[in-house]
């Protein structure tokens, strides 16, 4: 889902990078609130950053025959909520960026817009739809991963439609086409990124069951 | 929980695995398994020529293996960060006799 740097025109990249940062800033002030209100929570913060940063690493093969990643927000917004994820995923990105010349910093307001906005809130409102469906727990983890794992690439390839519309078929068969090189590899990659979200929960279920529930509101709100 | 996790492991394997061992080389020689980042950035060049990108990464890691040593750097920060914290929640636990 990253798009290289420099390949939005110049329009797109400040449109995309002026949606972003209030998400940014309004995600940095309630992360610094739940740091200050509670310091433990940065060990569940430092889980979730981390999970994200190994599965942006990890390009997996497809079965389209091509290889794609997937984004690892899930996890952390179920337990931080989706505007302090919003944070993380863009220092994922930064890092990407200027380390690996993977995505860039022209095109750092897209990529955080797909990945770190649509990927979080996506895994936010699916957990939550799911949880009022009654689905069991598990299953709204793994819902809530591959649903923000499917919509960040669908967002790029909208994203790069409307950037570049096909000369003949104009957005509409852009769009198609940029769908036609991410959604397809992405479906088994969503599902890989709920089984292994959903695998890393129960872990830390398992193994922080106590500080789980008395520092994270949204969890013991959903978990009865 | 014990044969969840573990189905949930055999699950991401088969997932991962099955690509790599049905998808055949293709016939005309052309790579498989290339990036779908890259397939993107084709497409862009291929549909508009004329389209010139207008600033380039400030570095570039120089070579492929410099680059993959880069992406495993990242995956072990983070999988450092996760190990340390459920290091961290067993120690923890360890010292609550209560919790045994």
């Amino acid at each position: 889902m990253h798009i290289m740097e420099g390949f939005l025109p110049v329009t797109h990249a400040i449109g995309w990078s002026v949606a972003s940062l209030p998400f940014l800033v309004f995600g940095t002030h309630r992360l610094s609130q739940k740091m200050a209100r509670e310091p433990q929570a940065r060990l569940f913060l430092g889980a979730s950053g981390g999970f994200a940063f190994v599965l942006s690493a990890l390009k997996l093969p497809s079965v389209t025959g091509s290889c794609s990643h997937p984004t690892g927000i899930g996890l952390g917004t179920i337990l931080f909520g989706p505007s302090i994820m919003c944070v993380l995923g863009c220092v994922v990105l930064v890092f990407q960026a200027l380390f690996l010349a993977h995505g860039g910093l022209t095109t750092l307001g897209a990529n955080t817009f797909s990945m770190a906005i649509v990927g979080s809130f996506t895994a936010w409102f699916s957990f939550r739809a799911a949880r009022s469906l009654r689905v069991p727990f598990n299953g709204c983890v793994f819902l809530a991963a591959a649903c923000s794992d499917l919509c960040t690439y669908l967002t790029t390839a909208l994203q790069l439609a409307l950037a570049f519309p096909d000369p003949a078929s104009g957005l509409a068969g852009a769009s198609a086409k940029f769908l036609g090189v991410f959604a397809f590899t992405q479906v088994p990659l969503a599902i890989t990124e709920g089984l292994l979200t959903v695998l890393v929960m129960n872990l830390l279920r398992n193994h922080a069951t106590d500080s789980i529930r008395t520092l994270l509101p949204a969890f013991s709100q959903h978990r009865k | 929980m014990k044969t969840q996790n573990l189905l949930l492991i055999l699950g991401v394997l088969t997932l991962t695995l099955f690509p790599l061992l049905t998808i055949a080389p293709r016939a005309d020689g052309e790579a498989i398994f290339t990036g779908s980042d890259g397939q993107a950035e084709d497409l862009i060049t291929h549909a508009h020529p004329d389209y010139q990108p207008w600033f380039a990464p400030l570095w570039e890691p120089p070579s492929n293996e410099i680059e993959s040593m880069l992406f495993g750097l990242q995956a072990s920060i983070g999988a450092a960060l996760i190990g340390y914290c459920f290091g961290y929640f067993k120690g923890v636990r360890s010292k609550q006799p209560s919790d045994a």
